[in-house]
């Protein structure tokens, strides 16, 4: 990898290639700088490059046979051999990992949304004696590293049986997710209209109804928002599955599943089985990116910044 | 009325507060509380021992040395990852050749640049562990054998079997799959700046470094002080990618970090009581890291 060569010429490279005398006739400017867009462009396409290569070279020896792997990483497949991926799919067991991913994610995307939604409505709408500590007691959950509280949390889990469940992954998700969650949400719903809800209140509704009915509908945009983030995160959780769902091999996550058949593979060496099903694993959530793009990229820049 | 809402608020906050406490904030609450225990994790029995697992942690050679290198990945990191993201975002924003009625513009192609950028970060961090442990593979590896194909193949780095690259070979996989993220970040911060300002600097005849430093990165910098504890708080962790990229803490522990100390101190040597105090002092260090950025950063915050 050059990443560590690039910083270097940063800042500073652009400054050779637009000299002095540049400035003087450069006001109006169409042209300034056809060597620097000549730099630039090659800058971004090599970043691009870096980005995409590894990616496409994990495809690429997918449909290989190991024996080509090793003597011709670079090239391309003489014959495309897609055993590999039905190896993978069945024999490697990322079928059920897969599987199991959605389960548990399903689960807890559900569980976080709803929950947090619900607290974070009542933080941002309704004054009670507490509201700020409730409030600062989740957000607070932010800045503490995960990996603090996990020897505990093993113990915590083990006395209620719930080790190696996923009920048990699905309720500590949730309950990892809540703070951002929580935290986003509550600056949303302050941000609505109060008119509807009041309308609806006096109409007669319950608090509950109106929130369901009312509040939820309109907090749309925030909900898709956070909830991509929340997916992304929990679809690509490590950590947690990895101490917390060690009991059973077909239990497995996705990423949990992958990395065990990427180590039992130093034993069987099926190399292309091993690169399907890493490919297996990107794709859903390339393909979900790519159809998706705009809402992520949005929804994960606006937790950042807010 | 007023029952029902205190009825309603209640109802509300009771189960999500409650699996908070219980999977969260109990389990924080307790590691503080372990960390002066000599508790094994395996069994029940234990006993206060006061600060000796502090004594123990203050004498480790192997903390210090996992702390120097997430101190290392702390300074080297967010510097790198980003510098890269300005550069790229500035680039895509800013960089492109004039148009006619924009005062500044992306270069050509920026959407698309940033769609592909973005890719390593919707991929999970076991998915680029693993793509990068077989892409550094010193024999058959994706690396060596692009080395091998523009004729560099007689240095064949032995990647991360190599005590003095395998850190800088970690550092790499964390910025690969970082920067994007931050190159759209900063690209929605710079949107937002007005475009007379970029206007009024052309007319006074600024070329583009100095429209960089002198109005883009003052107006971003609330934004670059966030992305900086962000990746801060990366640097600190890096437990994924080396516990699979590396099988361990690497060559003669060249890319031990704490939080794979912590992991098989509780998880393989059963010492429980010594990885909280492990936890502790991570926590300790993620403060002090974020209190001094916050206050280095701190700048008159720029109004428009």
């Amino acid at each position: 990898m050059t990443v560590q060569a690039e910083p270097s010429d940063r800042p500073d490279a652009p400054a050779p290639a637009a000299p002095p005398e540049k400035r003087a006739r450069g006001v109006g400017g169409e042209r300034e700088g056809g060597v620097l867009n000549v730099f630039s462009h090659g800058v971004l396409v090599i970043w691009g490059l870096m980005v995409t290569l590894p990616l496409l070279w994990a495809v690429m020896s997918a449909f290989k046979t190991d024996k080509e792997i090793f003597s011709s990483p670079w090239s391309l497949p003489k014959s495309p051999d897609f055993g590999a991926w039905s190896r993978a799919w069945s024999q490697a067991h990322m079928s059920e990992y897969f599987l199991n991913s959605i389960v548990v994610v399903a689960g807890s995307l559900f569980g976080t949304m709803l929950l947090g939604a619900m607290a974070a409505y009542v933080l941002a709408r309704f004054d009670f004696p507490g509201n700020r500590f409730v409030y600062y007691l989740f957000v607070g959950g932010m800045s503490f590293p995960v990996i603090l509280a996990l020897v505990p949390l093993f113990f915590v889990m083990k006395n209620m049986a719930l080790l190696n469940t996923y009920h048990g992954l699905i309720l500590v998700y949730i309950a990892y997710s809540l703070p951002f969650t929580v935290f986003f949400l509550t600056g949303f719903f302050r941000t609505l209209p109060t008119s509807v809800a009041e309308a609806a209140l006096i109409d007669g509704a319950s608090h509950t109804r109106t929130f369901f009915q009312v509040m939820l509908p309109m907090a749309k945009p925030g909900l898709i928002s956070v909830g991509i983030f929340n997916f992304l995160g929990q679809w690509n959780q490590y950590l947690l599955p990895a101490v917390l769902n060690v009991g059973d091999d077909d239990k497995k996550l996705l990423p949990q599943g992958l990395v065990a058949l990427a180590a039992s593979q130093r034993y069987k060496g099926d190399w292309s089985g091993l690169f399907a099903g890493l490919v297996i694993a990107m794709l859903p959530v390339l393909a979900a990116y790519i159809v998706f793009q705009r809402q992520v990229q949005s929804g994960l820049t606006a937790g950042a910044l807010k | 009325m007023q029952h029902g809402k205190y009825r309603f608020i209640a109802g509300f906050l009771v189960v999500p507060l409650a699996i908070y406490g219980v999977f969260v904030v109990s389990p924080f609450v307790q590691a503080i509380y372990y960390s002066f225990t000599n508790w094994t994790g395996l069994s029940s029995k234990f006993k206060m021992t006061g600060l000796k697992n502090y004594q123990r942690l203050w004498d480790d050679e192997l903390f210090w040395k996992a702390l120097g290198h997430n101190l290392l990945l702390l300074l080297v990191l967010p510097l790198v990852t980003l510098g890269l993201g300005l550069f790229f975002a500035f680039m895509l924003n800013v960089g492109g050749r004039r148009r006619k009625n924009a005062a500044v513009a992306g270069v050509r192609g920026s959407g698309f640049y940033k769609i592909v950028y973005f890719f390593p970060q919707v991929l999970s961090i076991a998915i680029v562990a693993l793509l990068f442990k077989f892409a550094y593979n010193p024999n058959s590896g994706a690396i060596n054998s692009f080395l091998d194909a523009i004729g560099l193949g007689s240095l064949h780095p032995d990647w991360l079997g190599d005590p003095d690259l395998a850190l800088w070979c970690v550092t790499a996989v964390m910025v690969w799959s970082n920067v994007g993220f931050y190159v759209v970040l900063f690209s929605a911060g710079m949107s937002a700046i007005p475009k007379d300002f970029y206007e009024a600097a052309l007319l006074d005849g600024a070329n583009r470094v100095q429209t960089f430093f002198r109005i883009t990165l003052p107006l971003l910098w609330d934004t670059v002080q966030t992305g900086w504890v962000y990746m801060g708080i990366m640097a600190l962790d890096g437990f994924a990618v080396v516990q699979i990229m590396m099988d361990g803490p690497g060559p003669d522990y060249s890319t031990e970090v704490l939080t794979y100390y912590l992991y098989t101190k509780a998880f393989t040597d059963g010492q429980a009581g010594y990885a909280t105090a492990l936890g502790v002092a991570l926590l300790i260090v993620t403060m002090v890291f974020a209190g001094i950025v916050m206050k280095l950063g701190r700048r008159e915050r720029l109004e428009y």
